[in-house]
């Protein structure tokens, strides 16, 4: 019980990476990732989120759902929403110029799929209550982690004499990719010890 | 080294030149750097020959020629050939890749190692990850089986396998005897050690470039002499993956492999030697140079020995090229007179 805590905890940080594998939140991976800072940031506020969620898809998988499963998109969606608009009522009080920083991707973690993503998984993978919270924890690290990373890298690439052609969006694609690339390395890690 | 900086004023009176630091040359200019990398790498050139045979020098020859054909499509007359830079990242591939891969994948990987990894960023010293390994896990995503299929050691010299010259994009493998497992996946898979002394001279299966551990070792002690890389993070690699398997080792000997083992199979000492060292990719500053080490140490380990795949070197030098930014971030060296972070009011 206990290892296999901690390989759905490594399993959603590294191996199955929403971003860098499952290639999920992918606007806001975009998006924000221009400074370390402001993504660092977005990424906590994706783990506040996605562990609220995992909380409320757990309580609607097993109190509400078996009665009425036609609903568990739609009670998902309600749900990430209504976490979000409450993540972004705190900030705007709490610290205006993250506030400022964040735009219009804080509202848009909303729209994140990596967070229904989230729920759906959990959902399907039968994880319990502390198995999908551990998973939430996970996960948003995981995006956090691939979100500071390349914010880290992009800040470097500003330096560099980028061919014209390839500057901005393809040149992240490029950058994303290898990022990807190198993050393959953690297949199948604590496979066979878990 | 890089090829920031130096910018000599064009906007300034006559007779009067203005440059910005660094004042002092140390005579260390990209073209000799690159050659003395290029001259420690000759012996391990030589090994492949040696061990690996014909096919191993079609290998280096189409990754090194694919590399400067690259560089000079994409930057014909700016005379960035001449800096030997093209050439060491195709020398550098070619020691990764398997003895019997098919020659034209060997040239899809140089391809992607100076396109994608070098020419998309702006050319030499703005790369963010050692092109040679994105051209190494390039073709680790996309040929799978014949990246890890490993030729022997010892084979005679002309004999050419049938996948050296197979056509490019058809799965007709001839069917290829002569395959045997590297000493690192014998060790994961059926837990059987190799010898220390063929480890160092390199008579085993592997990448053309790694197996000779003696002469890595030699290349690496003569490019520290030179003072051509930062000694920092090879130590640093090193002592890492000593630690931490040693520890493994000391929790269970019969389940782990011992740390001589791991620190002289793969491609760990060839990958702390020439693709770690790289001074574009790794961060500059002293305490950063030691996390950055330390950190593809544990990483190797922790690939290596709960991984999925047997070796993880390359995996980790990228990993970390990734963090590099970071890490040069939290590592900056105070300045001389600055007061230490907390202590403000004592400055001022």
């Amino acid at each position: 019980m206990d290892k296999s805590l901690v390989w759905i905890f490594f399993s959603a940080l590294l191996i199955n990476n929403f971003t860098l594998s499952y290639f999920l939140g992918l606007c806001p991976f975009f998006g924000v990732s221009g400074r370390i800072a402001t993504a660092l940031r977005l990424g906590l506020a994706t783990i506040f989120v996605m562990v609220i969620t995992s909380l409320c898809a757990w309580l609607l998988n097993t109190f509400v759902l078996p009665y009425a499963p036609y609903l568990r998109l739609i009670s998902f969606i309600v749900v990430i929403a209504s976490t979000v608009q409450f993540v972004e009522m705190a900030i705007k009080k709490l610290s205006p110029g993250l506030f400022r920083a964040l735009g219009i991707f804080l509202p848009l973690i909303t729209t994140n799929c990596a967070i229904l993503g989230l729920a759906l998984f959990q959902t399907s993978k039968g994880y319990g209550l502390l198995a999908g919270l551990v998973y939430a924890v996970g996960a948003g690290a995981g995006f956090t982690l691939a979100l500071v990373l390349m914010a880290g890298l992009r800040e470097e690439a500003e330096l560099a004499k980028v061919p014209a052609i390839i500057r901005g969006t393809a040149l992240n694609l490029i950058i994303a990719g290898l990022l990807s690339l190198a993050f393959m390395g953690f297949a199948g890690l604590f496979s066979s010890s878990a | 080294m890089s090829a920031k900086g130096h910018d000599s004023g064009d906007a300034a009176p006559k007779g009067l030149v203005l440059r910005s630091g660094p004042h002092l040359a140390s005579g260390m200019d990209t073209p000799t750097l690159m050659r003395d990398v290029i001259i420690a790498l000759l012996p391990l050139v030589v090994a492949a020959g040696y061990h690996f045979g014909a096919p191993a020098l079609l290998v280096l020859l189409t990754a090194t020629v694919g590399s400067m054909l690259t560089e000079w499509l994409f930057r014909r007359g700016e005379g960035t050939l001449l800096d030997f830079s093209a050439l060491l990242t195709g020398l550098i591939l070619g020691l990764t890749l398997p003895p019997a891969l098919p020659l034209w994948m060997a040239l899809v990987g140089a391809l992607a190692a100076v396109g994608l990894g070098k020419l998309a960023f702006g050319g030499l010293g703005f790369n963010l990850f050692n092109p040679a390994l994105v051209g190494r896990a390039f073709l680790q995503a996309a040929f799978p089986t014949a990246l890890t299929t490993w030729r022997p050691a010892g084979r005679p010299f002309f004999e050419i396998p049938a996948s050296t010259f197979a056509p490019p994009l058809l799965s007709v493998r001839a069917p290829d005897a002569l395959t045997t497992a590297t000493p690192l996946s014998r060790m994961k898979f059926d837990h059987k050690a190799t010898d220390l002394s063929s480890l160092m001279w390199g008579s085993v299966a592997g990448s053309l470039g790694e197996t000779s551990g003696l002469l890595i070792i030699i290349g690496g002690l003569f490019l520290a002499a030179r003072r051509a890389f930062d000694v920092r993070i090879p130590i640093a690699i090193l002592l890492s993956v000593a630690a931490l398997s040693g520890a493994f080792y000391l929790a269970g000997p019969d389940k782990y492999p011992d740390p001589l083992f791991m620190l002289s199979s793969g491609g760990l000492l060839f990958g702390a030697v020439y693709m770690a060292t790289d001074p574009v990719t790794s961060p500059l500053a002293p305490r950063g140079a030691w996390i950055f080490g330390a950190g593809i140490g544990v990483l190797v380990v922790l690939i290596r020995l709960f991984g999925g795949l047997p070796e993880g070197v390359m995996y980790a030098i990228l990993l970390m090229n990734a963090a590099s930014p970071l890490i040069e971030r939290v590592s900056q060296p105070r300045p001389f007179g600055r007061a230490r972070e907390g202590k403000k009011d004592a400055a001022s």
